[in-house]
């Protein structure tokens, strides 16, 4: 639960004012060039990558139905001056992201491929178990900040539990992800297998909000523009949130915990709020929920604090954190993508010493066990 | 305020920029048909470094699908969240009074003129044939 805090804010505790090492829970890299998983992907897929590509759930093959802000959605300085995409060069992430801004622990977040959209499932299951392979080979052991997760793909249950099993064994992966936009909604039975050994493994279930899932970014159908479409992260995380909670995965699974990535938090309390309501008038309908939603949410979920909101007044996004509660927030800066939060600047609120560290640092460490 | 000599004309080609360190400060000088601006190296929202922001046109419309375009160079675009400013001021384009980037004086003088006045060459000596960037701090 989180903490009530009960003392009068100071003006002048500004947020870059202090510094604290930092867990950074969604630092992208990227692959230099497909080559880079030759060496851990089977020849059978590279001659199938190179014979028949990619089937994806997406409309359009090789891009995205909409132009996304700048090249590869990244900060325009963050191309490495050796060539090859940003976040694809170790060397050139150490000097502008993990170093001066004190990264303690950077957590990987993979995108390249379209790694959950794979239709055949068992490429997919092949790039993703690359992909796990080169994470560790390109970047964690190459620089022990950086953890890397399993990617697996939920419609392919029996592939996501062999690829689980491999990777645990390892002991090096500090989470699992999972598609945020899977065939079905996230709370489905049909997925839970992935979930129950989760739970065994005692580790974390990611989520990181993006890409496409072949239905409609939102519940109104295909968006016109990409600022339209961004927002629409928000409304698919909280559909996947209601899903994950009402579908009873918690209930089930009480010591799961799940980590919403990229999603931003404005939308939390009124979510909760909403799902707390119903569930006071429609118990009945879901009887195998033992307590109020909220309960859940509080206990078994955390949120990356990326892309933050920002109200135009500091007491407002104050307000939000307290209400999603200090203790259910992770920071994270999404380097090197276009919207990349700076830790120093982007809290533009007054926190205490305790409450930033629990945020960018503490709260990471406890779900992560670093 | 003082005046320095930050560069020759040449050195800054159009649609490029150069950054100088004045009095402790970052400060970026672009060259955009024919015009030099030069700003705080820092954008205002989170710091991101305005030397590798897009230099883009203005862009308005009357309504959807309809698209104007003026001042093609003039407007910055933050490398990172996108934020727009106008180049010539500072000021940002969504909110104008509250959000602008500190910009600085700037002058473009001969060598023969630079040769009377009590100014700061920063780095290189100046010659009377050669045209330089002045900004004033």
């Amino acid at each position: 639960m989180s903490e009530v805090i009960d003392r009068p804010l100071r003006d002048d505790e500004k947020p870059a004012a202090s510094k604290l090492r930092i867990v950074d829970c969604d630092v992208h890299p990227s692959l230099h060039s497909v080559e880079d998983l030759n060496e851990f992907l089977p020849k059978r897929w590279q001659q199938h990558l190179k014979e028949y590509g990619s089937h994806l759930r997406t409309p359009y093959l090789f891009t995205t139905p909409y132009p996304r802000s700048s090249p590869l959605i990244a900060r325009r300085d963050a191309w490495p001056p050796t060539g090859g995409p940003p976040g694809s060069d170790l060397a050139f992430m150490q000097k502008q992201h993990l170093d001066p801004l004190d990264v303690e622990f950077g957590i990987l977040q993979v995108l390249d491929l379209f790694i959950f959209s794979q239709q055949n499932l068992e490429l997919g299951a092949a790039i993703q178990r690359a992909i796990n392979d080169w994470q560790l080979a390109f970047w964690s052991h190459r620089d022990p900040r950086l953890k890397a997760s399993i990617l697996v793909g939920q419609d392919g249950v029996d592939l996501a539990i062999a690829e689980i099993e491999r990777c645990a064994k390892i002991g090096e992966y500090i989470q699992i992800n999972v598609s945020p936009r899977a065939n079905e909604p996230l709370g489905r039975r049909r997925y839970w297998p992935i979930y129950a050994r989760a739970q065994e493994l005692d580790l974390p279930l990611g989520i990181h909000v993006g890409g496409y899932g072949g239905h409609a970014p939102t519940g109104g159908g295909w968006p016109s523009y990409y600022v339209e479409e961004h927002q629409s992260n928000a409304h698919t995380i909280a559909a996947q949130l209601a899903s994950l909670v009402i579908e009873g995965v918690p209930e089930r699974f009480p010591k799961l915990k799940i980590v919403f990535i990229e999603g931003g938090f404005g939308w939390i309390p009124s979510a909760v709020w909403r799902m707390d309501q119903h569930f006071e008038r429609f118990r009945s309908e879901v009887p195998h929920l033992k307590r109020k939603p909220s309960e859940y949410v509080r206990e078994n979920f955390w949120f990356t604090t990326q892309p933050i909101d920002e109200p135009d007044e500091a007491r407002h996004l104050r307000a939000l954190i307290e209400w999603v509660g200090i203790d259910r927030l992770l920071f994270s800066s999404d380097y090197p993508h276009w919207d990349f939060d700076d830790p120093r600047f982007a809290f533009k609120t007054p926190l205490t010493e305790a409450e930033r560290k629990k945020i960018f640092s503490a709260n990471a460490r406890a779900v992560y066990k670093f | 305020m003082a005046r320095h000599i930050v560069a020759t004309i040449s050195e800054i080609p159009p649609g490029g920029n150069k950054v100088v360190e004045i009095a402790g400060r970052d400060i970026v000088v672009f060259h955009v048909n024919g015009e030099f601006f030069a700003l705080l190296n820092r954008c205002p929202h989170e710091g991101a470094p305005l030397e590798k922001a897009a230099c883009v046109a203005r862009l308005t419309s009357p309504e959807p699908g309809v698209y104007e375009r003026s001042r093609v160079g003039e407007m910055l675009r933050c490398p990172w969240h996108g934020w727009e400013f106008d180049m010539r001021n500072g000021q940002s384009w969504f909110d104008p009074k509250r959000v602008k980037i500190r910009s600085y004086p700037v002058a473009v003088e001969r060598g023969e003129e630079l040769q009377k006045g009590p100014y700061v060459a920063e780095t290189f000596p100046v010659h009377v044939e050669d045209s330089y960037v002045i900004v004033e701090v």
